[in-house]
């Protein structure tokens, strides 16, 4: 299906459309659902596959464990819940019966970081990546649009084990062509530039994109690039930007411990030391309010992430 | 078929066996091994469809140690099955085993899913079998969990999907010891009236000795019949350290290894030399 970039789709929609094309391409995946199906809108696929779809009930640690068993009997599971409780309620079943045993189970953390539908701080989950990122055996995708977000699932469900695919509630533009293409762990150029770079993910690519242009028409050139995969991360993506010589921002919809940032910090520290200013939740829980006045507040819109990039240039 | 006789002289090499592996290596839930020791020999020479020499076959039924912790009794269970040779439980948690403290399903051949963090081998036996009837398969999946685990929230999470859902061809089975690792159940956290509860649940329950193969296999078969129905839940009455007199009910023979001296003991009672 083709939309037009700049079309503004809920990125919940995107991931239960995307569940649904996949059932009918492979008969061995099954969605869980622990009684929240019609906010990550797996309602759909409950609709379309309802002999495939698994009420858990509010009962997150039993949903991740019936899910490996699955998993282990050739089924392939996704998992769909709120990524905060999936990270944490169901924290240990996701570390001992799906990553250390490598289970092919595919978890869906909805919701993620801070547009929750005003939820506030109890919901909105800024250290779900942190988590999941170390993890060994876990993949961690954070799609920035309804394109990528197909793709990813598509590309989660070939993968041979965990997953997790990280999506956010709220409308976000299109930014990708319907023939854009992902390859795991391979960092997507966006822009080319020589004063700085600019690395995001998630919802946040399209605010960064747009803070590079509002940027250029201020006489600033700033290299940008795209994570979808956050685990395994681009490294060579990252030592290319260092080597600059020039600071690195990263965006993210996440806390800047132990989420995007904090994967590059620790890769740009080991490699080729290199300057990395972490634009994120700056170590704090999240609140209710109107999305755009909180990212705002936050410093996460496009023109409080042009301000902060400029500000730190300019020092 | 095997008879009562035989299981009896299988359960007590596999005694036999989980204390000598764990006083080589010096470390081993022995406790709760022992007291399961009865109901691994009744399921893997009795009950359970397995072939040692295909431990992926496809159709097997499927066991799950929830209480991931007494590896002695599986390894010894495992070994005496046909799995692997007696000599490699000798290599129980050493430096690069197969046989990990915990079991390891990459590592250890037989073993149909890792565990260890207690409260959740039930859910994952919820998911073989609904995995199984999805595909067509209708293999069982025997879930072996502690007493003490069933202070777990998960359990009761599983507990509640399965009798409401009246899931079929799984059964579990509760070595009810009545020993935890810091105390006596009672001195803990009670479980009882277990089989209540789980009737309460939607579960079919079966209460058993969990030592008198003549009472447990029976049970077991019964259990694998009428799963075919509805969740089955066997209550298994046992002593934690069951046959060796100073370590039954014992809490502090939880996590222990018998020391040599205590080894020759043990191995004496248990062969009948020297009766407590």
């Amino acid at each position: 299906m083709t939309v037009q970039p700049g079309t503004m789709i809920e990125q919940r929609a995107s991931f239960g459309e995307a569940l649904v094309e996949l059932a009918a391409e492979n008969d061995r995946v099954v969605v869980l659902d622990a009684d929240v199906c019609t906010s990550t809108q797996t309602h759909l696929f409950r609709n379309a596959y309802p002999e495939r779809f698994y009420q858990i009930g509010i009962a997150e640690q039993n949903m991740v464990g019936i899910a490996a068993g699955m998993a282990a009997a050739g089924l392939v599971p996704w998992v769909s819940a709120f990524g905060v409780f999936l990270a944490h309620r169901a924290g240990d079943q996701v570390r001992n019966a799906v990553a250390l045993p490598k289970a092919n189970v595919k978890l869906s953390g909805g919701y993620a970081g801070l547009p929750t539908g005003r939820a506030g701080g109890s919901h909105a989950s800024v250290e779900d990546v942190a988590v999941m990122r170390a993890l060994p055996h876990m993949t961690v995708l954070e799609p920035a649009d309804a394109v990528e977000t197909r793709l990813l699932v598509r590309l989660a469900t070939q993968l041979p084990g965990p997953v997790y695919l990280r999506t956010v509630r709220c409308e976000i533009p299109v930014l990708f062509p319907a023939d854009h293409a992902v390859t795991l762990g391979k960092a997507v150029p966006m822009a080319q530039g020589d004063d700085a770079t600019v690395f995001s993910t998630g919802m946040m690519t399209a605010r960064a994109k747009e803070a590079v242009e509002m940027l250029r028409q201020r006489g600033l050139s700033l290299r940008h690039v795209h994570f979808h995969t956050l685990k395994p991360i681009d490294q060579e993506a990252i030592v290319d930007a260092c080597r600059m010589g020039k600071p690195i921002f990263t965006v993210e919809n996440h806390s800047v411990i132990g989420g995007l940032g904090s994967a590059v910090a620790e890769v740009a520290a080991e490699k080729e030391p290199c300057r990395v200013i972490r634009i994120g939740y700056q170590d704090i829980f999240l609140e209710s309010g109107n999305d755009e006045e909180l990212f705002d507040q936050y410093g996460l819109t496009a023109r409080t992430i042009a301000a902060r990039i400029e500000s730190e240039l300019h020092r | 078929m095997t008879t009562i006789a035989e299981l009896q002289q299988i359960s007590l090499e596999m005694r036999k066996a989980i204390l000598r592996m764990a006083n080589h290596a010096g470390v081993g839930h022995v406790g709760g091994s022992m007291s399961a020791a009865d109901i691994l020999s009744a399921l893997y020479f009795a009950v359970m469809r397995v072939d040692p020499q295909h431990p992926a076959l496809p159709h097997r039924d499927r066991f799950i140690l929830s209480k991931g912790h007494c590896t002695p009794g599986y390894y010894a269970a495992l070994a005496l099955r046909g799995y692997f040779d007696r000599e490699l439980l000798y290599t129980f948690d050493a430096t690069g085993t197969t046989l990990q403290g915990h079991p390891d399903m990459h590592k250890c051949p037989g073993v149909d899913y890792s565990s260890g963090s207690l409260g959740q081998g039930l859910s994952i036996g919820i998911g073989m079998v609904l995995g199984a009837a999805a595909l067509g398969e209708s293999y069982k999946a025997y879930v072996l969990m502690g007493d003490g685990e069933c202070q777990e929230g998960q359990v009761w999470e599983a507990f509640l999907y399965a009798g409401a859902h009246r899931v079929r061809n799984l059964v579990a089975i509760v070595d009810h010891n009545r020993v935890q690792l810091s105390s006596t159940l009672a001195d803990g956290v009670d479980i009882d009236p277990l089989g209540q509860k789980l009737s309460a649940f939607g579960w079919r329950v079966i209460e058993t000795d969990g030592h008198d193969l003549g009472q447990l296999l029976p049970a077991l078969q019964a259990a694998a019949v009428e799963c075919e129905q509805g969740p089955v839940a066997v209550i298994a009455n046992t002593v934690k350290g069951k046959g060796v007199s100073f370590m039954e009910g014992q809490y502090q023979w939880h996590g222990k290894a018998p020391n040599d001296q205590q080894l020759e003991q043990a191995i004496a009672e248990l062969e009948g030399r020297n009766a407590p």
